[in-house]
């Protein structure tokens, strides 16, 4: 888990980075997104460094996925019988809907493909129009499509800031002041995520984009 | 001789070596006979109970290559009940060179005793004390340490060298794991079987040795007999024969008595130990009692108000001049810091008087106002804060602001199986470690010394003096069918029958706590012998009604903790006549067992060494109006000789 | 005071098992938690009910016998405080109190509320030790131990092994409980040799008793009566992945 949450994580750090792009302006973007295809070239051929990307980002996914089933199960099948009255869970709401969040994410991340990747659910849709169709999909009228990335990223962004510490744990912290940093890091780490992702969305919301 | 007892014949320790004292041991065991490396594995020990004498037993014995069964009741062996312990470990390692040695632990042992220990015994344990600090520190038991990284010491129960070894307040919880890692090791080899949540109930002899036990698997009911070259028992105390005592619920005393009703003797039953500082009863629900470091009596001050009406007053109502500092009182030089029994008797007799505190009157205070007032409250919670926290847990008052009450309770029992320097019980192959056999600790057992006998005997003791019982085996395999064992077996059926079938109206816990009333009244802190007489006589009409009107809800095949309960106190109650009787034989006080007819004119304990310098071993009279024969083990004091304390 | 207990009542092992709800009249404050439940089994007994079964024994919060879920928290809701040294002024005139046993498939209930727990004398079995045979052991003065190492090595070794830990992880696994011995040996210098076997195999025995796997969650540490602190978890994965990649 923590080492494909990790490589995740790198992702999303690289890709808010490239989001924020679009506060440059479209042309800016547009030739960011172009770039995107192009990196490696001409060691490898155009478009091949982002597939190598994908296919590395997929094998992460899933094998987050199935780490994370197999814990599930894990936990299902050392708790056959529930409580009558359900232990109520002192933890932090962040670990204690880490599974839950997982889902709501992986649906999010398949319409986000669908939507701004091939295009095929945006309203713009226009491949190379990156700053277009992003304008596009978070326009006033489509409140709702910024209300489900807004709730989308405060998943993520709960999602990471139990998933971090927890991966920092996993790969053997292990003295009271480092567990305090490691807090402290995830939550910042998880707020700046959840902030650079956001702006986007809102900006166009506001007119700052569009 | 009495209407209680009949004399038998005077018995001696024939396994013990003669000649210098700081030789015996080393003689003892160069004469040992050896069993063959290749031997061992065909001989089987039972090792009844996993604290710390059975669980150092079991693992030491199945490292050398024995074949051990072990048993406990509990769920796991982890949870014997050595692992309360709080206060530490002593050993003569003199690593503080101040002055301690080996002689001088067994000087202090033998004088702490009050005289009623054998020298060859303490010698031997005072011995072994440095190897077991050795043998733990190598298991990984987290002793306390100083800041170079070396083990840290402490003086404790007034002695005035620092040999206690400690970890915090849990040194018997870390002494307990170490030995039971050390077994668990042994079990993940197949070395040790283990069988928790089986109670034994029956010891089987054979032409004369005991051979097996009939143990009952206490979640099925099943009834199984189990057989062996050898049994050890390692089934602690029986200070449950009181109700209320800081023993575990579970304690009891049935594997001992059992094997006492087959021959062996017992030995001293009526010395118990009394811990002054205790957290009094807070009702009739009270169910156990527990115990605080008496190093609190360290900076507490011990009072209760000078008026019997003042009693149920808050303390802080009461004025200084209406208060009595009675230890201080009583014993100036010496103050709160008397010893356990004196401090105990001296806290009965307040209460005696109506002067107690608390619900009932059964209480004094231990107040700690000038302490926190001359050292501050910060130095009073550096050094007595988790005690402070557990007292406050308990009570719901907080110490720091109304002062603590406190009262005696049973703690341990020096008696036990009567074992010889071999720690063989009359019954060849049975052998008895730690607080089941009366060994060493005479007639009062010194703070801090329990645990190291425990692992003495377990680690050290036992797998030499074992062997040289087994080097004659294996002895002819015993067939299942046998007569003794289809009688054992038989005998343990019908008890458990008889027990379900009375279905009275009386529920087990009432019984109990009644005979805890009439042992704690009678057979307590002071005992007389109209006490004692009248005693005996309310034990045997209770057993009586036990035996009439208990009530054991549901069945013998399933788990029934009332079952169990019942068992056990079927046997405290015969235990607690014979107690009875031992202390109404014994005419004079000494140690843990004080005879108020036997005082000096300022009301110390008077011993009589011309008359009672004698081990009482009782052998077990069969009939219902039979009379248990004392026979009379004398003691000799070649190294220290017997004086008489003071306090005062 | 007066309350109402539901209590898990199952008769054994093939029993379903339910919740039953039993009246208790006039309970002192003072009380703990268990001498309710003896006070509650003593009226049982003479109305010829069948008596609650529970695991105690010391009743000092020592040997860790003791293991009920009251009102959905292990050991109920006293911090650091075991079952057994749980008082009943905690609780409220007409409180209705559940009682339920420790859940886990690795504690199959016996009876009640009372559970297997022999699945982490396994784990020890496995490797929860130090190998020093009787009469082979050096001076104990021989190897210093820094205070520092010896004081948390005491920290981690007070676990008294009541599977609390267990009973309140989301997702029933015992990394608490293996972690704090793999962390009071491996800090000992006497624990070097045998640490990464140690690690490595008493996983591997968690595993193979049905313990779920840790996710961080932290409840364990939360209701852990001796407040085991959660970082030994990290201590023990840093030393798996050592122990792991020594192994190559």
């Amino acid at each position: 888990m923590a080492v494909t949450g990790l490589l995740l994580v790198g992702f999303l750090y690289a890709h808010m980075i490239g989001n924020l792009k679009i506060f440059f302006g479209a042309e800016t973007f547009d030739h960011y997104a172009h770039w995107l295809r192009t990196i490696g070239t001409p060691l490898l051929p155009e478009a091949w460094y982002l597939w190598i990307q994908r296919a590395v980002l997929t094998v992460a996914v899933l094998g987050h996925i199935v780490a994370a089933t197999i814990l599930a199960r894990r936990a299902r099948q050392a708790r056959p019988v529930k409580y009558a009255h359900r232990p109520k869970v002192q933890g932090s709401y962040a670990a204690r809907t880490m599974r839950w969040g997982g889902v709501i994410i992986l649906l999010f991340v398949i319409y986000h493909i669908l939507d701004l990747t091939t295009g095929t659910l945006n309203p713009n849709g226009v491949a190379g129009e990156a700053y277009a169709n992003v304008a596009a999909d978070f326009a006033p009228s489509r409140w709702y499509v910024t209300l489900f990335y807004t709730l989308s990223i405060v998943a993520v962004g709960f999602h990471l800031r139990h998933g971090l510490w927890s991966a920092v744990r996993t790969f053997g912290q292990q003295s009271p002041r480092g567990e305090l940093y490691a807090r402290a890091t995830a939550l910042v780490l998880s707020l700046v995520l959840v902030v650079g992702y956001l702006s986007v969305p809102f900006a166009v919301l506001v007119g700052l984009v569009d | 001789m009495g209407d209680f007892w009949n004399d038998g014949d005077a018995i001696v320790d024939t396994a013990a070596p003669e000649g210098p004292i700081e030789t015996r041991w080393d003689r003892r065991k160069f004469n040992a006979k050896l069993v063959n490396p290749a031997n061992r594995r065909k001989l089987t020990v039972i090792v009844v109970g996993t604290g710390l004498a059975g669980g150092s037993a079991a693992a030491t014995l199945a490292e050398a290559g024995y074949h051990v069964k072990s048993y406990c009741y509990q769920d796991s062996p982890r949870r014997a009940h050595s692992i309360a312990a709080q206060g530490g470990i002593n050993a003569a390692k003199n690593y503080r060179n101040d002055g301690d040695s080996i002689y001088r632990l067994f000087y202090d042992t033998v004088k702490g005793g009050d005289f009623r220990a054998r020298e060859s015994n303490v010698y031997r344990l005072a011995t072994v004390s440095v190897n077991i600090i050795d043998q733990c520190v190598a298991q990984g038991v987290p002793f306390a340490r100083e800041y170079g990284g070396l083990l840290d010491n402490r003086s404790f129960g007034g002695t005035q060298v620092s040999r206690t070894f400690y970890a915090r307040g849990q040194t018997g919880q870390q002494l307990l794991l170490g030995a039971y890692q050390a077994m668990e090791r042994q079990i993940g080899l197949g070395n040790i079987e283990m069988n928790s949540r089986h109670e034994m109930l029956e010891l089987i002899i054979v032409d004369g040795k005991a051979r097996g036990i009939v143990v009952r698997d206490m979640i099925t009911g099943e009834i199984a007999t189990e057989m062996a070259d050898a049994v050890v028992l390692a089934s602690g105390g029986y200070g449950n024969v009181f109700f209320l005592s800081t023993n575990a619920k579970g304690c009891n005393v049935t594997a001992t008595w059992r094997a006492h009703r087959k021959g062996a003797l017992f030995a001293n039953p009526c010395y118990t130990q009394i811990h002054p500082t205790c957290i009094p009863e807070s009702g009739t629900h009270q169910s156990k009692l527990t115990l605080m470091s008496e190093s609190l009596r360290n900076d507490g001050r011990v009072w209760v108000p000078k008026r019997a009406e003042d009693g149920q007053k808050p303390a802080s109502q009461i004025a200084e001049e209406d208060r009595d500092y009675y230890l201080e009182r009583i014993y100036p030089s010496f103050g709160n810091l008397v010893p356990r029994d004196i401090a105990s008797r001296a806290a009965k007799n307040v209460c005696d008087e109506g002067r107690g505190v608390g619900p009932g009157g059964l209480g004094v205070y231990l107040d700690f106002a000038d302490a926190i007032k001359r050292l501050g409250k910060k130095a009073v919670e550096a050094k007595y804060g988790n005690l402070f926290e557990m007292y406050q847990r308990i009570t719901g008052e907080d110490p720091y602001e109304t002062p603590m009450r406190i009262y005696p309770a049973v703690h341990y029992t020096m008696g036990g199986l009567w074992v010889d320097y071999d720690l063989q019980s009359t019954i060849p192959g049975l052998f008895v470690v730690g607080e089941a056999n009366f060994s060493d600790h005479g007639a009062n057992r010194l703070g801090a010394s329990a645990l190291m006998q425990g692992l003495g005997d377990g680690y050290f003791v036992l797998p030499t003096t074992l062997g040289n019982y087994l080097a004659a085996g294996p002895f002819e395999k015993v067939a299942e069918d046998h007569e003794a064992v289809v009688a054992a077996r038989a005998e343990v059926e019908s008890r458990i029958k008889r027990l379900l079938e009375i279905d009275g109206d009386r529920t087990v816990d009432s019984f109990h706590r009644e005979l805890g009333h009439i042992m704690w009244e009678y057979c307590g802190m002071e005992r007389t012998e109209e006490g004692l007489t009248k005693a005996i006589g309310l034990i045997r009409s209770l057993r009586e009604e036990f035996w009439q009107r208990v009530k054991v809800p549901g069945t013998g095949e399933q788990l029934n903790q009332n079952l169990e309960k019942a068992g056990r106190v079927a046997d405290f109650f015969e235990l607690g006549e014979l107690m009875c009787i031992d202390a109404l034989h014994r005419r004079e006080s000494c140690g843990g067992h004080f005879r108020g007819e036997s005082q000096t004119a300022d009301g110390e304990a008077l011993r009589h060494d011309d008359e009672f310098s004698y081990v009482a071993a009782w052998e077990y009279a069969t009939g219902e109006s039979a009379k248990p024969t004392l026979h009379k083990e004398q003691l000799e004091f070649e190294y220290v000789h017997p004086s008489t304390r003071s306090y005062k | 005071m007066d309350i109402q207990v539901r209590v898990w009542r199952q008769e054994g092992p093939s029993d379903g098992g339910r919740m039953v709800t039993y009246d208790v009249k006039d309970i002192s404050p003072d009380a703990s938690f268990l001498e309710m439940l003896d006070v509650l089994n003593e009226k049982l007994i003479l109305d010829g009910d069948d008596p609650i079964a529970f695991d105690h024994d010391c009743r000092e919060g020592i040997c860790g016998a003791c293991s009920m879920v009251i009102d959905g928290v292990a050991h109920g809701p006293e911090k650091a405080t075991t079952a057994c040294q749980l008082h009943m002024r905690h609780f409220k005139q007409g409180d209705t109190i559940d009682v339920e046993p420790w859940r886990a498939a690795a504690f199959p209930v016996i009876k009640d509320l009372v559970v297997n727990r022999g699945a982490l004398d396994k784990i020890v079995a496995a490797g929860g030790y130090i190998t020093a045979p009787t009469g082979a052991a050096p001076e104990a003065h021989a190897t210093p131990v820094p205070k520092k190492d010896a004081d948390l090595a005491f920290e981690a070794a007070t676990c008294i092994g009541c599977g609390a830990c267990v009973a309140a992880c989301p997702n029933g696994s015992a990394m608490l409980f293996t972690a704090a011995k793999v962390a009071h040996l491996g800090l000992m210098p006497q624990g070097q040799p045998e640490r990464d076997t140690r690690v490595i195999d008493m996983l591997q025995a968690q595993d193979d008793a049905g313990f779920g796997g840790c996710t961080n969650m932290g409840e364990c540490s939360q209701v852990c009566p001796k407040g085991i602190p959660l970082h030994l978890i990290g201590r023990l994965n840093s030393d798996y992945r050592k122990a792991v990649r020594k192994s190559f």
